[in-house]
């Protein structure tokens, strides 16, 4: 009898060992003359179990994890082969994981289920199903599905998906672009990364339809060059897709072309920024542009282009194969479906949890994140990447929603949550957010090249305690400079960090080191 | 175990690197892809190369130059046997990173853009590598590994030092 076995093969698994233990695994089955079928699928995203090993039983598939290589052989002797869940590594069937049980995956609901690269397995799994129905519709049909869902972009700034497709749709006809975004530079997040890398199917069919919507005939991947496990399945699965054809110059034989391609960005946070994506795509210093024009008029190389998130492409194929209502009827006010939110930091169960919008950060951090890795008393908390703010305890009871979140000067953005125990000096991440932005800004306007080394310079200042209380008020006006005079959100939110860090923990900043800053 | 993703970067030549160039130079936007290309092949981006890609995408020298420099991935120098790149990033910060950081710049006995004495290693630093929840997170060429510690770093450095010495 053949058992099959699931050692997952993204980039968390593989940090922790993933190949090394499925190596084991083989050997194992070899010296017993098992008759072994290994399967490298995706990443559940219960990280905090990874390697997680699954096998496949008449009940379901039984998980184990985290497997560490030189445990694979006592899993073994004690039944892993039979799904025997004695072991104390012994997790039970997987899908009765509460971290997983208690999500609402719709754009995640094949990750870690399917092997990566199988066309069978995705299609087995609802795949391509709304490619096949955007095929049969009118593109103003396929436009206006998306609008209905009320999904908005997933990268950070929450723009109405449907709308920003309208006006490219509405565009005269000739050279369209469809640009996905895959710079995904948050500290924290991982939500793009698990799409390429464990379903990247759903991003290719994503931006097919997108294609056939707005009449693009050619798509590019910007994808960061610190994902290189990302790079070698992405690209896998589009030879495989052209094969299949599912790409190219006559999609299912629908008369329709559609052309897709991944570039590599080279380490350049301000590249997730659209317009200076859209510059470093056109083989040019990552640049913001001043808008409008909007990329949806004039874009790639002056095209017009329809730039959207990897988890906003992703979020489509669902859309159109099971209705715009299905999607909505997730979520809460405007922000409509889920939310892909990554827990980071020192969390003990990190990983993937997309919900409906609408949970709080407390249920989020301790019901899934079961608090600290450290055990330590958590801190604070900073949602939506290093732009966003340090959120106290006092603002972790608020439901997790863009309007919600703007109420209190707190960013969404890209659902990342990275948490902090109580050994943490805020004073140092308010530099660090300055530091950062001096490194990572693209220097084109002056509040944002410059104020970014100021910044790092008064924070020094205040810290040494320096004449404190002037550089204090100092600090506070070059923040407001930076948020009126930037043009782009890197130097308009850097301050926010900072500036919640005035607020909430100002002790931390205050607080006289008597030598120099670290 | 052989670590995989082991750089073994080619000496360049004026031939080579028109090559790679000529390759990719009718690509829209071809100017990212040239520069992976060459950086991929030779390890780092010769100085001899910023004539070349000039002419041939009818730039000139010191645009090619502001593009190179404004990436932080593209290096001008040639590197080690081995580049070892550190999560900076609030993540892995949350967890300790700054302190692996410290361990790793004393033993490998550089700082960041630098390599070991022995043409080991070049350290780098970088902003996220998407490992967030197992962090502190490190890449060594193209393996990315998570929940390091110091100890762990020492054996990976041990492990890659090791010279395999064929007895014939």
């Amino acid at each position: 009898m053949t058992v099959t076995v699931y050692v997952p093969c993204d980039t968390t698994a593989l940090a922790l060992g993933a190949n090394d233990v499925a190596a084991l695994i083989e050997q194992e089955a070899k010296s017993r003359g098992l008759d072994l079928k290994l399967v490298r699928n995706g990443s559940r995203g219960l990280f905090w179990l990874e390697p997680m090993v699954e096998v496949e039983t008449a009940e379901g598939r039984v998980a184990y994890g985290p497997v560490e290589p030189h445990i694979v052989a006592e899993l073994v002797d004690t039944g892993l082969f039979e799904g025997e869940r004695a072991h104390p590594l012994a997790l039970g069937l997987t899908s009765e994981i509460p971290y997983l049980k208690n999500q609402q995956r719709l754009t995640f609901s094949r990750i870690g289920i399917t092997d990566p690269l199988s066309i069978d397995d995705y299609k087995a799994h609802r795949g391509f199903a709304g490619l096949e129905k955007a095929l049969a519709m009118d593109t103003q049909a396929i436009v206006d599905e998306v609008k209905h869902s009320g999904l908005r972009g997933r990268g950070g700034a929450a723009f109405p998906t449907g709308i920003k497709w309208q006006t490219v749709h509405d565009q005269p006809e000739g050279q369209k672009y469809i640009v996905c975004n895959a710079d995904e530079g948050d500290s924290g997040t991982f939500a793009d990364r698990l799409v390429m890398e464990c379903d990247p199917y759903v991003l290719i069919e994503g931006m097919t339809i997108a294609g056939l919507a707005v009449g693009a005939t050619q798509g590019y991947i910007y994808l960061r060059s610190e994902y290189p496990v990302a790079h070698r399945i992405f690209t896998e699965a589009l030879r495989r897709a052209y094969e299949a054809g599912y790409l190219g110059a006559d999609v299912r034989g629908s008369g329709k072309q559609f052309e897709l391609e991944v570039r590599l960005g080279a380490g350049a946070y301000i590249c997730g920024e659209e317009t200076s994506l859209l510059d470093s795509l056109e083989g040019k210093r990552g640049m913001v542009r001043v808008k409008p024009p909007l990329p949806a008029i004039q874009g790639l190389f002056g095209r017009p282009t329809v730039v959207n998130n990897v988890l906003s492409l992703a979020a489509v194929p669902f859309i159109l194969d099971q209705g715009s209502q299905a999607y909505a009827d997730y979520g809460m006010g405007k922000s409509r479906g889920t939310l892909a939110l990554q827990l980071a930091g020192n969390v003990r169960r990190g990983g993937l949890v997309e919900l409906a919008f609408g949970a709080t950060l407390r249920e989020l951090m301790e019901d899934f994140g079961g608090g600290t890795l450290s055990g330590r008393p958590l801190k604070a908390v900073q949602v939506g990447g290093p732009l966003g703010a340090y959120l106290p305890e006092s603002q972790w009871d608020s439901p997790i929603d863009y309007e919600a979140f703007a109420a209190f000067g707190g960013v969404v953005g890209h659902g990342g949550v990275v948490m902090f125990d109580d050994t943490v000096d805020m004073g140092e991440q308010a530099r660090f957010a300055m530091e950062f932005c001096s490194v990572e800004s693209c220097g084109k306007c002056t509040p944002c090249r410059i104020g970014a080394v100021r910044g790092v310079e008064v924070i020094d200042r205040i810290r040494a305690g320096d004449n404190r209380d002037a550089n204090l008020e100092l600090l506070s006006e070059l923040c407001d400079t930076m948020v009126a005079g930037s043009l782009c959100a890197m130097g308009g939110m850097t301050p926010f960090p900072v500036q919640s860090v005035l607020q909430h923990f100002p002790d931390d900043l205050t607080r006289s080191r008597g030598g120099s800053p670290c | 175990m052989t670590p995989s993703g082991i750089r073994q970067p080619q000496a360049w030549t004026h031939e080579s690197l028109q090559r790679e160039v000529d390759a990719l130079k009718n690509e829209p936007g071809a100017m990212l892809p040239i520069l992976h290309a060459i950086q991929d092949r030779f390890g780092y981006i010769p100085d001899a190369a910023v004539p070349i890609i000039a002419e041939t995408l009818r730039h000139t020298r010191a645009e090619v130059h502001g593009i190179i420099s404004f990436y932080h991935h593209f290096r001008r120098h040639p590197v080690g046997s081995h580049v070892v790149q550190v999560c900076r990033a609030e993540a892995c910060q949350a967890v300790g990173a700054r302190q692996l950081e410290a361990h790793i710049k004393a033993g490998l006995g550089v700082d960041y853009h630098q390599t070991s004495a022995d043409n080991e290693f070049t350290l780098e630093p970088v902003y996220c590598l998407g490992n967030c929840a197992c962090g502190p997170s490190i890449r060594v060429d193209d393996d990315i590994h998570g929940r390091v510690t110091a100890e762990k770093f020492d054996r990976l450095v041990d492990r890659l030092t090791t010279s395999i010495l064929e007895v014939k």
